[in-house]
């Protein structure tokens, strides 16, 4: 219940637009790869989830934030189902956490961009998504573009404004037979930034 | 809900639904005969707009029987939603953020709650003057110079469009008008009524006889043709409600005339923005309408001349 008011309040500040591409329910696990300006990114995919979806995906996100207070811990630990990720820690374990979750059963949301930008440019993807693609050939793995969250809360800032963001979900991306990481990493870096093109609100003049 | 039992709200309103339900009814006549895939389209959309006008007539007849509070609460509601869309169509950035902060959180409640307090001093420069010196200084503080000017006049202007003029339609309420003591309400009732039809109604008349487009490369929508008969119906039905105003006939003829035009100039001007920033809708929170600003545009500039000509001439 808890989860469902801070979706909803999400969806409420954000004014989240959602438009699908894809179905929003797959057969398959899936990883939701976005690009990265704000803090409040996840929990805006997180929301625009189809309930029965959202108890099933979970963001990965920096231990060492999370585990910095009692209120982050409860927001991650009960209500997001968060993975967190060791930064220190090195790749490797960070992939075999993720890729266990999958096997699982349950999607994630992952940012490959690593850091979050200032929302003008998609930073090149590190190489995450190409192990999970790698580890779990099933997995779906989908393009989010996040549109204004870096206006609704920007990084260094505590209060959200509420500008209207919008966020698409794309179809998604295949690793190809005998694809490199490069080439991987570029194509998913590519359509994540391709939907912010053509796909502007309703009613949107050409 | 005091008002309700007033006589004439009863009249008012129920006059109201039953041009709806007629509305309705055509609606679905036109349905049943439309041939073209066009004319489907257009009918289409026009029941769109019939359906949520049920729904913002509801709305707003609730917050005009409860009185001061709901129609407070309402515009409060509607300035928010306006400047959430105007903000969104601009191109605010990360230096921006406090002063859009100042503008959503303290300026816009406050200016409402100086509307639900009566403090019309205050009320009347608050955003005209504090606001308006305040959010350069924050950005200057801030300290970001690129394009500085423009982003002080954009929020500034958001301000004054969504919140400051806006906030005068519940401002109505504060008037003191002799003899109209304790239907104040209606005169809010009075314009939202004649500037809305004056929108309808130049629509109306723009589907059925447009020819002559007024400004072309600012609402291919907007002719001639339906300006004069949407304002020339629209003054004749606001002075035909006379009896509900504190005006006489003549009076509410000038003054429904003027809700018209200055309501006319508001959609102008609120789509020159739009067509300036590439897009047709300021939102999509009205289905068939567009967003709330697409809405209450006219109200922008409707709104506030109506308050101040009939402070002038009948506080």
């Amino acid at each position: 219940m808890i989860a469902s008011a801070i979706a909803g309040f999400a969806r409420l500040v954000t004014g989240a637009v959602a438009v699908w591409l894809v179905a929003p329910r797959g057969e398959a696990v899936r990883v939701y790869f976005a690009n990265h300006s704000s803090h409040a990114d996840f929990a805006t995919i997180w929301a625009a989830l189809p309930s029965d979806q959202r108890a099933r995906t979970r963001p990965v996100a920096a231990a060492d934030y999370w585990n910095a207070s009692a209120l982050r811990r409860y927001l991650a630990a009960r209500v997001f189902h968060a993975v967190l990720i060791d930064r220190a820690g090195g790749g490797e374990a960070a992939i075999e956490q993720m890729v266990a979750v999958l096997r699982g059963g349950d999607s994630l949301i992952i940012f490959p961009e690593g850091t979050r930008g200032d929302g003008t440019v998609v930073a090149p993807f590190r190489s995450g998504l190409y192990h999970l693609a790698v580890a779990v050939p099933e997995a779906e793995l989908i393009p989010v573009r996040l549109v204004n969250l870096n206006r609704v809360l920007p990084k260094g800032e505590a209060i959200p404004v509420p500008v209207i963001a919008r966020l698409t979900f794309g179809q998604p991306v295949a690793l190809e037979p005998g694809e490199s990481k490069a080439s991987l990493l570029e194509r998913a870096r590519a359509a994540v930034v391709a939907l912010d093109e053509g796909v502007r609100p309703e009613g949107t003049l050409p | 809900m005091s008002n309700l039992s007033d006589p004439v709200y009863q009249q008012l309103l129920g006059g109201i639904f039953a041009a709806l339900a007629l509305g309705t009814l055509v609606g679905q006549i036109l349905k049943r005969r439309a041939r073209t895939t066009a004319g489907r389209e257009t009918v289409a959309n026009m029941n769109q707009r019939i359906n949520a006008w049920w729904v913002m007539c509801v709305v707003f007849a609730v917050a005009v029987v409860t009185g001061g509070i709901g129609s407070i609460v309402l515009f409060a509601l509607l300035s928010f939603l306006a400047l959430r869309e105007f903000i969104t169509l601009v191109d605010s950035g990360r230096a921006d953020h406090r002063a859009l902060l100042i503008a959503f959180f303290i300026a816009l409640p406050a200016q409402y709650v100086l509307v639900g307090v009566g403090w019309y001093g205050l009320f009347s420069i608050l955003i005209p003057v504090y606001a308006f010196l305040l959010i350069p200084a924050v950005l200057a503080i801030i300290g970001e110079t690129q394009d500085f000017l423009q982003r002080t006049a954009t929020i500034q202007w958001g301000l004054a469009i969504c919140v400051y003029a806006i906030s005068h339609a519940p401002a109505l309420l504060l008037l003191d008008v002799p003899r109209y003591s304790g239907r104040e309400a209606l005169l809010l009732l009075f314009l939202v009524l004649v500037v809305q039809l004056s929108d309808v109604l130049q629509y109306v008349f723009g589907k059925l006889f447009g020819r002559h487009r007024i400004a072309p490369g600012v609402s291919p929508n907007k002719t001639w043709e339906g300006f004069v008969g949407g304002v020339t119906c629209a003054t004749i039905i606001g002075t035909a409600l006379y009896w509900a105003t504190p005006f006489a006939p003549l009076e509410a003829a000038a003054m429904s005339l003027l809700i018209a035009l200055a309501g006319f100039l508001g959609g102008l001007v609120m789509a020159a923005i739009k067509r300036d920033r590439g897009v047709k809708d300021y939102g999509a929170l009205i289905p068939g309408h567009g967003g709330v600003l697409d809405r209450i545009d006219s109200l922008t500039f409707a709104a506030p001349v109506f308050f101040h000509v009939t402070r002038f001439f009948f506080q």
